[in-house]
């Protein structure tokens, strides 16, 4: 085995059954490296299940941003034998396994020992050597893999020392020391400097480990959002449980609801009410909200509305993803009505995407979906620190105490230009006025006559002309002249930037145009980009081109090339690097 | 203020001599008396003939979804703390389309009122059995006859944890206002289930049904602190019929019980104050 040994361009990859500490090993992976000043971005599979069936974590690591998890595993942790049956074939060569030896159950004689570097450790027994349970031969693995790629102890110490600090010095002590025996054992029982992927520290910015939900989380914190309805749903719920954590610290209130229903129109209230308040769920639980999502349109009351996605319909494939739901979104309840969908490529756009949303929708008082799916937003990606110094709250026209004084007869629904009226917060002194789910008249009093009908439509849906002219154009990413762009929505971004880089690296003359502001569609850019193009392909986590089908709406343009996968797993760079080589070589 | 000062201009366009008006009636003297301004108030109601009440009082009104009238006057609760909420439904409204939100109210105590239009009938849609219908009776959707036996809104309160359960009739204002006034007075989830005829699609519950049959269990000895007797008193439906304070509990209620707004309420809480560093580092 004669492999080019390579520095900083890694990808770790522990499986095992759920309940054996994948996930919190694999997350301390991701912070170890970005301590070290490097950069990740990590992917976890796990069926939907408590204990039991097959979790997996892997953390693509290197110098550079990573936008995407990488197919090939450098480094394998197999804590049974179903990771050896299910991942072999992922590892590339020269690449490393590390199982326990003294584990009856795993047999590696599958593997050629030519070809790839068997590590074996007596995790259990090390673990339980240092005075740990058999559940904590994670640590040792991980600490066997710091010393496997030559990388600084210290970085994982203090991990450790972070995520057992509030459990006391001693538990913090025996952690440390059981993976130090993981890390020891390997340094002492292998020539480590020759396994041929090693990771070194390097200088540069601090930098968080962060999935999509905890950016959206904290974009709303950060907008000013006081008030959160919601009902548990993967993979939403750690927006609402990471703002369930915030509550008191940023003094905001949480409330789980007695289901979707309540979640939507409660949130609804307190948007009336004048606080920033919002929902998050995903694609099911939406469905139950769609009925609110027509009454935040036409009492024209603010409502921001995270969407995750997962692959439906109905129950589906509950912890894998999709992006099954653009249209749905778009279409959501019964009528014509405008609404606003944003959908982020990653936690950085997530973040400034979510704070975006809660000033839109109180601009345009009209409902607003950042929509995430749960590649993003259970994928944790290196970012530097947000910069906030930028972010204005903008809370659209508000009536003020003196403004109410001074109207005769206020008039919430006042028809104006910009189809945008003034509104006034309950508590305000003569600006009672009515929010009512019927058509109404200028008061908000139910009426049915023709000529208010008419008028009332135009009004809301004036409101979305002036929110468009609002909305960044969508990005094109890479080089400005292409022979091939792709165009793609939310997600999606992450993969095709990676696998531009691989483009790149063969000369391959590729860009993106990317989406995330969808809805009101940017019909003018799309099809300015699509004019110039030479080639174009559609590049879809879904099985109808929904992206394509708006493009084909709006601009007229059909797209005929599509890449697109409804394998309810996210694109590998790999996958679109080799469709677009193959469209080149022809 | 007087009561007429809460009316809008629009008329009421209830049948003559619906309930409803009883209740209208109830509401803006209850409001009156407790000398609330208007503008301190907010109504949240549902779908129903009792939700086209929110054209006819003239209060911050949230003209909700059928059965969603309890959520929006929680998250209205929950903004301002400051307001007095309301919540108005019909029977079905609350016990049918909106039963999970009417449980979770009562377990949640959350600090509003709710106003339930009980004519036991689907009268909007013109006519259809509802949760509290009673059996036997024939209705479009029953022809034959209900085969179940109604819900007990009461009962249903109570095995809820509801912290104030009353149940008033439409045909006594007076009686009625004098509930719907301790209902706003009372620190927690307060339910007033209220007794109505619907001349046009329930002739079977009439005013004469009620009117005969009702009597004023408090003044008759009901103690309102008793959940044992509360549950018995609950299931007295016949010749007597009991209205008033079926019981009564202290306790923190929801709103009450939030460190974050025992300053100030949401609403008025600065925006564009806060320092997201300490998170980020946390996530570093």
């Amino acid at each position: 085995m004669s492999i080019k040994p390579t520095v900083n361009d890694l990808n770790w990859k522990i499986a095992g059954e759920a309940g054996y500490g994948i996930k919190s090993v694999g997350l301390m992976f991701s912070k170890i490296c970005t301590r070290g000043g490097l950069q990740i971005f990590d992917y976890s599979e796990y069926p939907s299940l408590v204990r039991g069936g097959h979790n997996t974590y892997q953390v693509n690591v290197g110098e550079d941003e990573k936008f995407a998890p990488k197919a090939l595993v450098s480094l394998l942790v197999a804590l049974n034998q179903d990771t050896i049956d299910f991942h072999r074939d992922e590892l590339e060569e020269g690449g490393g396994l590390v199982y326990d030896n003294e584990d009856k159950e795993i047999d590696v004689s599958s593997l050629d020992a030519k070809k790839y570097n068997l590590f074996p450790i007596p995790l259990t027994k090390l673990a339980e050597d240092a005075g740990g349970k058999k559940v904590m031969r994670n640590s040792v693995a991980l600490g066997a893999s710091v010393g496997l790629i030559s990388y600084d102890f210290e970085l994982l110490k203090s991990v450790i020392e972070d995520a057992f600090k509030k459990k006391g010095d001693e538990i913090v002590n025996m952690n440390i020391k059981i993976a130090e025996a993981g890390y020891k054992h390997a340094k002492d029982n292998f020539d480590v400097g020759k396994f041929p992927f090693q990771l070194k520290a390097v200088k540069g910015p601090k930098r968080m480990v962060l999935t999509a939900n905890e950016a959206i989380a904290l974009g709303a914190i950060q907008a000013g959002c006081k008030f959160m309805s919601a009902y548990p749903m993967t993979p939403a719920s750690s927006i609402l449980h990471y703002m369930a954590a915030n509550q008191e610290k940023h003094n905001l209130v949480v409330k789980q609801t007695e289901d979707e229903l309540s979640a939507m129109t409660m949130a609804l209230g307190a948007n009336f009410a004048g606080v920033r308040s919002f929902t998050c769920t995903s694609g099911g639980g939406f469905s139950l909200m769609v009925e609110a999502l027509g009454l935040s349109g036409i009492t024209e009351t603010p409502m921001v509305i995270a969407e995750v996605m997962r692959p439906g319909p109905a129950t589906g494939l509950p912890t894998w993803t999709e992006q099954g739901d653009l249209r749905f979104l778009i279409h959501a309840a019964q009528g014509e009505f405008p609404r606003i969908v944003i959908a982020p490529g990653d936690a950085r756009e997530a973040f400034y995407g979510t704070h975006h949303a809660f000033n839109l929708a109180e601009k345009y008082q009209m409902p607003v979906f950042v929509l995430s799916d749960k590649f993003i937003s259970e994928s944790y990606k290196s970012e530097e620190f947000f910069d906030t110094t930028k972010l204005k709250i903008e809370r659209g026209e508000m009536m003020t105490d003196t403004q109410l004084k001074k109207v005769k007869e206020y008039k919430r629904y006042k028809f104006t230009d910009t189809g945008v009226s003034p509104r006034s917060i309950p508590g305000q002194k003569d600006g009672v006025y009515n929010a009512n789910s019927d058509e109404h008249d200028e008061f908000g009093y139910s009426v049915e006559d023709a000529e208010n009908r008419v008028r009332m439509v135009e009004k809301r849906a004036a409101k979305l002309e002036e929110a468009a002219k609002d909305l960044p154009e969508p990005i094109l990413y890479g080089l400005e002249k292409a022979d091939i762009t792709l165009i793609a929505w939310g997600s999606t971004k992450g993969p095709i930037l990676e696998a531009m880089k691989l483009c790149e690296r063969d000369k391959l003359k590729v860009n993106l145009l990317h989406v995330m502001y969808a809805f009101p569609f940017p019909t003018e850019r799309v099809n300015e980009v699509i004019k110039n193009a030479k080639d174009v392909v559609i590049v879809e986590n879904n099985s109808t081109a929904q992206l394509g089908s708006l493009i084909r709406e709006f601009t007229g343009h059909d797209i005929e090339k599509k890449l697109l996968k409804y394998s309810g797993r996210q694109f590998y760079p790999n996958e679109i690097h080799e469709y677009v080589s193959d469209i080149l070589s022809k | 203020m007087k009561p007429e000062e809460l009316n809008t201009p629009h008329d009421p366009t209830w049948c003559p001599a619906c309930g409803n008006f009883g209740i209208w009636v109830a509401l803006k003297k209850a409001l009156t008396e407790l000398k609330l301004d208007p503008d301190e108030v907010a109504i949240s109601y549902g779908i129903g003939c009792s939700g086209n009440e929110n054209n006819f009082v003239k209060t911050y009104a949230f003209h909700s979804l059928h059965g969603r009238a309890v959520p929006p006057a929680a998250g209205i609760k929950f903004a301002n703390d400051a307001l007095t909420v309301i919540a108005v439904s019909g029977d079905g409204d609350a016990y049918g389309e909106g039963g999970n939100h009417f449980i979770h109210a009562c377990k949640n105590n959350y600090d509003i009122t709710y106003l339930v239009h009980d004519n036991q009938m689907y009268s909007l849609t013109t006519g259809q059995a509802s949760p509290t219908s009673e059996k036997g009776m024939k209705t479009k959707t029953t022809p034959s006859g209900i085969i179940e036996d109604p819900i007990n809104p009461i009962s249903l309160a109570l095995a809820a944890n509801a912290t104030f359960v009353a149940k008033g009739f439409s045909g006594k204002a007076d009686h009625l206002a004098e509930l719907i006034k301790k209902a706003i007075q009372h620190k927690g989830f307060a339910l007033v289930d209220i007794l109505q005829n619907c001349v046009t699609f329930n002739k079977l519950n009439t005013f004469q049904f009620f009117n005969k049959r009702v009597y004023d269990m408090n003044k008759e000895g009901h103690k309102t602190n008793n959940k044992q007797k509360a549950y018995e008193m609950a299931s007295e439906w016949g010749e007597r019929i009991p209205i008033g304070i079926f019981y009564k509990e202290e306790k923190p209620s929801y709103n009450s019980s939030l460190p974050q707004t025992a300053d100030a309420p949401l609403v008025k809480h600065e925006l564009g104050k806060v320092d997201l560093t300490p998170n980020f580092e946390g996530l570093a």
